[in-house]
C-alpha cells in the first residue's frame, strides 16, 4: 500500500501467518464446504461420494426446478428494476451533493443517504413490513421491489459518488464556455465521464438486492419467492445436495458481479 | 475609447464579506492582447471568470460591443476561455474537442468539422485529430485547449494562466507562438498571469491588479518605465525605493532632496506632496567618482548574472541600494567595502507617493 513501512512491516508481526490463516479458514471454509458438495454424487450432504454435475442438472431439471426458475426470475426482475431505480436515484444525488455548492443540511443529507448502511438490516425489514400494512399495499412482487429499491440506494450511491469526487467541475464549466446549456454539459460531459462509476454502482445494487433474504422475507406477499427465500424454504424441509449447487451459483454470479463492478470502477480511474 | 470590444465598467465581487474586486473599470480594445498581472489574490482570476460567466458580478457592467452581458450565462456570452489545466473532455477525441462549441452554436458536422481542422491546423496539431487528450503531452493539450477555444471564433478569448503547466523552455516557445495567433486571428486575447515576464514580452497592454483593484493599466513599457505607484514599480521589475522630501512640484516635474543632500528633477504624476518615494531602476544606476555622483555609498556584495552583475551598496542612511552594471570588458568594479559614486541617468528616477 504506502511506501516507507518497512520498519513496521506487519507481515513480520508474531503470529501474523496463523491469524491470517484463521481469519481466511472461518472466512471461506464454509463456502468451501457446500461448493464442495455440490459436486457429490451422494445425496449425503456429509458423505464424499464421488464427484458428480447430477445435482447441477437437478437445479435445472428436477422436480423443484420450477420453483426455483421462477424465484430466480423474480429475483433477477426484482434486481434489475430495483438496481435501475436506485442508480438514477443514487446518480441524482451524487451529483446534487457534488454541484450544489454548500447548502444548508448537507452533512445530515449525506447521513440520510448512508443511514440505511448502518441501521440494523431487521429494523429496516420490521418497519417496512409496518410501513406496507399500515398504508394496506401489499402487490406481491411490488412490496419487494420497493423495499428493495430503497436499500441499494447508498450501495449504489458510494462508487457513483466517488467517482463524481474526482471529475473537476471545469469540465462542465468547459462545456458551458463552449455554448452548452446545463442540460446539454450533463448529457455530453459530466454523465459519460461518471459513466464508470454509475456501471458499477448499478451491478453493486444489482447484486445486493439479489442476494437479500431478510427484508425481502418479511415484506414479501404469499406465494411470492424470490431465490434467496426460496433456498430458506426448501432448507426447512431439509437440506438437499441440490441447494448446494444453487448456492454455489449464486456464489459465483455474486463473485463475477462485484468483481465486475470493482474492474469498471479501476478502468474509470485509469482514463483520468 | 475607439474600437473598444469589452469594456469592464466598475465591476464589484463580494464573496461573503471578501471583496475580490472594488469597482474595476477596464477597456479592452478589438485585436489587442491584453494581460491582467498580479500577485495571486489579487482578483484577476475571479475577473476573467466574470467576464467567462462563471461568477455572477455584485455590481457593474462588462459591456460587449456596447451590451451588458453580465446578466447571461456563460453559453450565451460570445467569448471562449483557455482552462488553466485545460479541461479538455477526455472521452472525446482531439478532433471531437475542438467541433464540441461549434456543433453546440448549431454547425453541421461537415461544416463544424472543416472549422475545427482549420483551429488545429492553425496550432499544428492536424496529425494528432483521433487521438485522445489522455495521449497527448502537457503542450499537446495546451494547444488543443486554444485550437477548441478559438475554433468558434470568438469576440474575446480568455486565457488562464495557460502556460503555467508547462515547462520552462517550452513556455517560452509557446508565448511568441500564441503572440503570433493572436495577430493572426485579430481576436482580443485577455490573458492572465502573475509572471510579470510573460506579461511584458507578451502584451499589448497590461493591467496591473493587486486587492481587487487595478494599479496601472499601460504599455509594457509604459508599465515598467513610468509605475503609477509604489506597488506597480516594486512588482514589476526590480527597483529601489528610497524615501526622499519633495522641495516643490509642477507640471508633473518634482525637485526632491537625495539622502545626503543633492537635489534632482524627476518626473511624477504627484501634484501636491511634502514626502514622496523615488523610484529608480538598477539597470539605470551608473558608477562615478564620488565628486560628481548623486549618492555616495559603500559597496556591498556582488552577484554574478551572466550578461550583468548585480551590485549591493549602502548608504549613509542605512538604505541598501542594488545597481545592475553589464558585464563589458570595461565594467571595473569596486571592492566590497569600497566609497562609490552613484549617478541616476537621466529620468532613471520617478517620484511616487509615499
Amino acid at each position: 500500500m504506502s511506501g516507507g513501512m518497512k520498519q513496521l512491516d506487519l507481515r513480520r508481526f508474531p503470529g501474523f501467518f496463523a491469524i491470517t490463516l484463521a481469519c481466511v479458514a472461518v472466512l471461506y471454509a464454509p463456502l468451501m464446504v457446500v461448493a464442495v458438495y455440490s459436486v457429490n454424487e451422494s445425496t449425503s450432504i456429509t458423505r464424499w461420494g464421488g464427484f458428480s454435475l447430477a445435482w447441477y442438472a437437478d437445479v435445472f431439471t428436477g422436480p423443484e426446478s420450477p420453483k426455483f426458475q421462477r424465484a430466480a426470475m423474480n429475483s433477477i426482475i426484482i434486481a434489475v428494476l430495483a438496481g435501475t431505480g436506485a442508480t438514477i436515484i443514487a446518480t441524482s444525488a451524487a451529483v446534487a451533493m457534488h454541484r450544489a455548492g454548500r447548502f444548508r443540511a448537507k452533512t445530515a443529507t449525506f447521513a440520510l443517504i448512508n443511514l440505511p448502511l448502518m441501521v440494523p438490516e431487521v429494523v429496516t425489514a420490521v418497519a417496512s413490513l409496518i410501513f406496507f400494512t399500515a398504508i394496506g399495499f401489499s402487490g406481491g412482487i411490488g412490496t419487494i421491489l420497493l423495499a428493495h429499491l430503497t436499500f441499494c440506494i447508498p450501495f449504489a450511491y458510494l462508487p457513483i459518488a466517488a467517482r463524481m469526487q474526482s471529475i473537476s467541475d471545469s469540465y462542465e464549466q468547459a462545456a458551458m464556455d463552449l455554448y452548452a446549456t446545463p442540460r446539454e454539459a450533463f448529457r455530453l460531459i459530466l454523465l459519460p465521464l461518471m459513466r464508470p462509476g454509475i456501471f458499477s454502482g448499478f451491478l453493486l445494487a444489482f447484486i445486493i438486492s439479489l442476494d437479500d433474504f431478510l427484508i425481502t422475507n418479511f415484506v414479501k406477499g404469499a406465494g411470492v419467492e424470490t431465490l434467496p427465500t426460496a433456498i430458506f424454504g426448501a432448507v426447512k424441509q431439509g437440506i438437499k445436495p441440490n441447494i448446494m449447487a444453487i448456492s454455489t451459483l449464486m456464489l459465483g454470479v455474486s463473485v463475477a458481479f462485484v468483481t465486475l463492478s470493482w474492474l469498471i470502477g479501476r478502468s474509470g480511474q485509469k482514463t483520468q | 475609447m475607439i474600437g473598444t470590444v469589452i469594456s469592464i465598467d466598475r465591476v464589484e465581487k463580494r464573496f461573503g464579506t471578501f471583496t475580490a474586486l472594488h469597482g474595476v473599470s477596464v477597456d479592452i480594445a478589438d485585436n489587442e492582447f491584453f494581460t491582467l498581472l498580479g500577485p495571486s489574490g489579487c482578483g484577476k482570476t475571479t475577473l476573467l471568470r466574470c467576464i467567462a460567466g462563471f461568477e455572477p458580478v455584485s455590481g457593474g457592467q462588462i459591456r460587449l460591443n456596447g451590451e451588458d452581458i453580465a446578466p447571461l450565462p456563460p453559453y450565451r456570452r460570445p467569448v471562449n476561455t483557455v482552462f488553466q489545466h485545460y479541461a479538455l473532455f477526455p472521452h472525446m477525441t482531439v478532433l471531437e474537442n475542438a467541433m464540441f462549441g461549434l456543433q453546440r452554436l448549431g454547425w453541421g458536422v461537415v461544416d463544424a468539422e472543416g472549422r475545427a481542422r482549420q483551429a488545429l491546423e492553425l496550432v499544428h496539431l492536424s496529425a494528432f485529430l483521433k487521438r485522445r487528450p489522455g495521449q497527448l503531452s502537457g503542450g499537446q493539450q495546451q494547444r488543443v485547449a486554444l485550437a477548441r477555444a478559438l475554433a468558434p471564433e470568438p469576440r474575446v478569448l480568455l486565457l488562464d494562466e495557460p502556460l503555467s503547466a508547462l515547462d520552462l523552455k517550452l513556455r517560452q516557445a509557446v508565448r511568441m507562438e500564441l503572440k503570433q495567433i493572436q495577430r493572426e486571428t485579430g481576436i482580443a486575447f485577455v490573458f492572465v498571469t502573475h509572471d510579470q515576464e510573460e506579461a511584458l514580452t507578451m502584451s499589448d497592454r497590461i493591467a496591473v491588479m493587486s486587492d481587487g483593484r487595478v494599479q496601472q493599466v499601460g504599455t509594457p513599457r509604459e508599465i515598467y518605465e513610468s509605475p503609477a505607484n509604489r506597488f506597480v514599480a516594486d512588482f514589476i521589475g526590480e527597483t529601489n525605493l528610497i524615501e526622499v522630501p519633495v522641495l516643490n512640484i509642477s507640471n508633473g516635474l518634482a525637485e526632491v532632496s537625495l539622502p545626503g543632500g543633492r537635489a534632482i528633477q524627476c518626473p511624477t504624476r504627484l501634484v501636491d506632496a511634502t514626502q514622496g518615494v523615488l523610484s529608480v531602476r538598477p539597470e539605470r544606476i551608473d558608477l562615478c567618482a564620488p565628486s560628481e555622483a548623486d549618492l555616495i555609498a559603500t559597496a556591498g556584495a556582488q552577484v554574478y548574472l551572466g550578461t550583468d552583475i548585480q551590485l549591493k551598496a549602502h548608504l549613509a542612511g542605512g538604505e541598501q541600494m542594488t545597481v545592475r552594471l553589464q558585464n563589458a570588458a570595461a565594467t571595473v568594479l569596486p571592492q566590497s567595502g569600497a566609497r562609490l559614486g552613484l549617478r541616476l541617468e537621466a529620468g532613471a528616477a520617478r517620484l511616487l507617493a509615499a
